[in-house]
C-alpha cells in the first residue's frame, strides 16, 4: 500500500510553499485560466513566447498542494524550451500520471516526483490541471479543465 | 404516551453501529471512521435483507399482474407509499410520488408546477444557500418561460436573512424553494414561518428536505408546505429511491412530468388520458426494491426514535465544533444558531483536497470540494471546505479521530 509521503514528497511540500514563478506576466502571448471542478483548483498561467521559444512563465491561483506544486515545478522545467518540446513533454507528462501503479514510468528528471499522483487517482487531476492549463494557452484556447 | 406502554428504546450508540455491517471494516488499515453523511448514509442490516428478500420471495412487477407474486409486489411497494406518507405526516398516500431523487423530485415540480403557474415575468425566489440541484431546475425553468430567479441573502453565521426573502415576494412571485437544512452550512431554515408569510401573499413553497429528512422530525402539514423534496439514500435507505410529498389539490391540477406505461388511465393514438394521483408521476416501472428498502429505513428509524436520534447527533455536533474550533488554524464555516450534523470548516495555508486526503490514509471518510453549492463557497470567500458531516452511529471517538487527523494535516503540510 503507498504512503502518504509517496505524494506529499518533500520536494512537492517545498514548491507548495514556495512555489516558484508565482506572479503576473504582463501582455503576456500567451494566457489562459485552468479549473479543476471536482475540488474548486484555479489558476491562470501566463505564457510568454519569443520566437518559438517560452522566455518567460508565471501562474497565479488557489489551489491544492498537488495542483500548486505542479504548476510550480512545471513552470521551471518549461522555461526556456522550444514550443515543440513543451508540446512533447505535456504528452509525457501526462502519459506519466496516468501509467497505471506498478508499471515502468519515463524518468523525467524533477517532474518524476509527481509519479506518485498515480497511486492517488483522485488526485491526478490535481497534477494535471496546470499542464492541461499550458496546452490550452499555447492554443489559444482561453479555458481548460480537466473534464 | 398511556401509562403502561413500553418505554422508548434509550438511545445506546454501540447497538446501533452494530446494526451497520459497513462499519466493521477498515479503510488503509485504519477502522473506518465515516463522517461524510450527508454525501449519503451506511445502511442497517434490516434495511440490507429486506431488500435481498424481495428479491428472494416476492420480486414482480406492481400494479399490472394478476398472478400472486405481482400481488405481493404490489401491496408490498404500496405499503412501503404509505410508510413514507405516515413518515412525513401526508394527508394520504396520494400526495407522495415515487422518484428517484430529490432533485428529480424538484425537476418535477419545476416542470409541472411551472407548466401550470409560472409564466413570462413571473418570479421564483430561492436561497443564497441552495444546493445546486434546487438552484439549477429553476434557472432552466426562468429560461423556458422568461420568469425571473430572486435569490435571498445570507449572512455571515449562514443564516438565512428571512425579512430579506419576505421583502423579495411581490405579486408576480409564483413559489419559493428553499432548503430544510443546507448540506454545506448545516443551517435549518424556519420553514414554518417561510411558508407562513409565502402563503399569505398566494405563493407556494416547496422545501428541499434531502439533509433534513433523517436529522429533523418532518411533519409536511405542521410545516404547511405545499411540496417536499426527500431522498431515500440519504435516511438509511438505498440509493436510486427518491420521494416528493405534494399538496394533493396542487397535484391533481398539475400535467404529468414523464410520459409513459403506469402513469396513463388509457391509451390511443388520438389521445391518452390520466392515471390518478399518485400514480400520474410514476411512468414506467419502479425501484421497487428501493421502497421496500425505504420502508425498511423508516420502520429502523421510528423503532429507535426519531427524537432520540436527533438529541444524540445534537450533542455530537456541539462536541465536535467544540474540538475543531480548538484546532489551530480551523475556522468552521456555517455557523448558525440552529444547525444540524455538519462541520464544515477551511484549515489556514491548507487546501481542503490535501485535508481529505492525509486525513482519509487515517481512516477518516470526509468530503471536500464545493459540495454541489458554488454560491455558498463564493459568499464564504473559500474556493472549497473540508465537510465532516454525523449520522446516528457517529460517535465522541469519531470526532476524535478526525482531530488527530487534522493534526497529521499540520504535521505534513506545515
Amino acid at each position: 500500500m503507498s504512503e502518504l509521503s509517496d505524494l506529499y514528497q518533500e520536494v512537492i511540500l517545498d514548491h507548495n510553499r514556495r512555489p516558484r514563478n508565482f506572479r503576473t506576466i504582463e501582455n503576456a502571448s500567451h494566457h489562459a485560466d485552468g479549473y479543476n471542478p471536482l475540488c474548486g483548483d484555479r489558476l491562470s498561467l501566463f505564457v510568454q513566447v519569443d520566437a518559438g521559444i517560452v522566455t518567460d512563465i508565471a501562474f497565479e491561483g488557489s489551489g491544492c498542494a498537488i495542483s500548486k506544486a505542479s504548476a510550480s515545478l512545471m513552470t521551471d522545467s518549461v522555461k526556456g524550451r522550444a514550443i515543440d518540446e513543451v508540446r512533447a513533454l505535456f504528452t509525457r507528462f501526462h502519459r506519466m500520471v496516468t501509467t497505471p501503479p506498478g508499471q515502468d514510468v519515463e524518468d523525467l528528471g524533477k517532474l518524476s516526483v509527481l509519479a506518485g499522483v498515480r497511486e492517488f487517482p483522485v488526485r491526478i487531476k490535481c497534477a494535471s490541471l496546470a499542464w492541461h492549463t499550458l496546452k490550452a494557452a499555447l492554443d489559444r484556447a482561453p479555458v481548460a479543465s480537466t473534464e | 404516551m398511556t401509562p403502561g406502554a413500553a418505554a422508548p428504546r434509550l438511545f445506546e450508540v454501540g447497538a446501533v453501529r452494530g446494526d451497520f455491517p459497513i462499519l466493521r471494516r477498515q479503510a488503509h488499515g485504519h477502522p473506518l471512521v465515516y463522517l461524510d453523511n450527508a454525501a449519503t448514509t451506511q445502511k442497517p442490516q434490516v434495511v440490507i435483507d429486506a431488500i435481498s428478500r424481495y428479491y428472494t420471495d416476492i420480486n414482480a412487477n406492481v400494479h399490472r399482474g394478476v398472478h400472486e407474486l405481482s400481488g405481493l409486489a404490489t401491496d408490498a411497494f404500496e405499503a412501503g407509499r404509505e410508510k413514507v406518507a405516515r413518515f412525513l405526516n401526508a394527508r394520504s398516500p396520494r400526495e407522495i410520488v415515487f422518484t428517484r431523487n430529490a432533485t428529480e423530485s424538484i425537476n418535477l415540480v419545476a416542470h409541472a408546477f411551472g407548466r401550470l403557474r409560472v409564466r413570462a415575468e413571473d418570479e421564483v425566489v430561492i436561497s443564497a444557500m441552495e444546493h445546486h440541484s434546487n438552484i439549477v431546475p429553476w434557472q432552466m425553468l426562468c429560461e423556458r418561460t422568461g420568469a425571473r430567479l430572486r435569490v435571498a441573502p445570507i449572512d455571515d453565521r449562514g443564516e438565512l436573512m428571512v425579512d430579506a426573502l419576505f421583502a423579495l415576494l411581490n405579486e408576480r412571485t409564483r413559489l419559493v424553494a428553499v432548503t430544510h437544512m443546507s448540506n454545506a452550512l448545516g443551517t435549518v431554515n424556519p420553514i414554518e414561518e417561510i411558508v407562513r408569510r409565502a402563503h399569505e401573499q398566494g405563493v407556494a413553497v416547496l422545501v428541499d428536505g434531502a439533509q433534513a429528512a433523517y436529522h429533523l422530525r418532518v411533519d409536511v402539514q405542521a410545516l404547511d408546505c405545499d411540496f417536499y423534496a426527500a431522498t431515500g439514500h440519504k435516511m438509511y435507505g438505498p440509493t436510486g429511491i427518491g420521494v416528493l410529498y405534494g399538496r394533493e389539490a396542487l397535484l391533481d391540477g398539475m400535467d404529468p412530468f414523464l410520459g409513459g406505461g403506469d402513469m396513463i388511465s388509457s391509451v390511443t393514438f388520438e389521445r391518452s388520458t390520466w392515471n390518478e394521483l399518485p400514480h400520474k408521476f410514476e411512468a414506467g416501472t419502479p425501484d421497487i426494491a428501493g421502497v421496500v428498502g425505504l420502508g425498511a429505513a423508516i420502520d429502523y428509524l421510528t423503532a429507535i426514535g426519531l427524537d432520540e436520534i436527533a438529541a444524540h447527533e445534537q450533542a455530537l455536533l456541539a462536541y465536535g465544533t467544540e474540538a475543531l474550533q480548538q484546532v489551530d488554524g480551523v475556522r468552521l464555516i456555517g455557523t448558525a444558531r440552529r444547525k444540524a450534523s455538519i462541520l464544515s470548516f477551511v484549515m489556514d495555508g491548507v487546501h481542503p483536497h490535501d485535508i481529505g486526503t492525509i486525513v482519509d490514509r487515517e481512516g477518516v471518510a470526509i468530503r471536500t470540494g464545493h459540495h454541489c453549492a458554488q454560491p455558498v463557497m463564493d459568499r464564504f470567500g473559500v474556493p472549497a471546505t473540508a465537510r465532516a458531516s454525523i449520522a446516528m452511529y457517529n460517535t465522541r471517538e469519531d470526532i476524535d479521530a478526525l482531530v488527530d487527523a487534522l493534526g497529521r494535516v499540520r504535521q505534513m503540510l506545515g
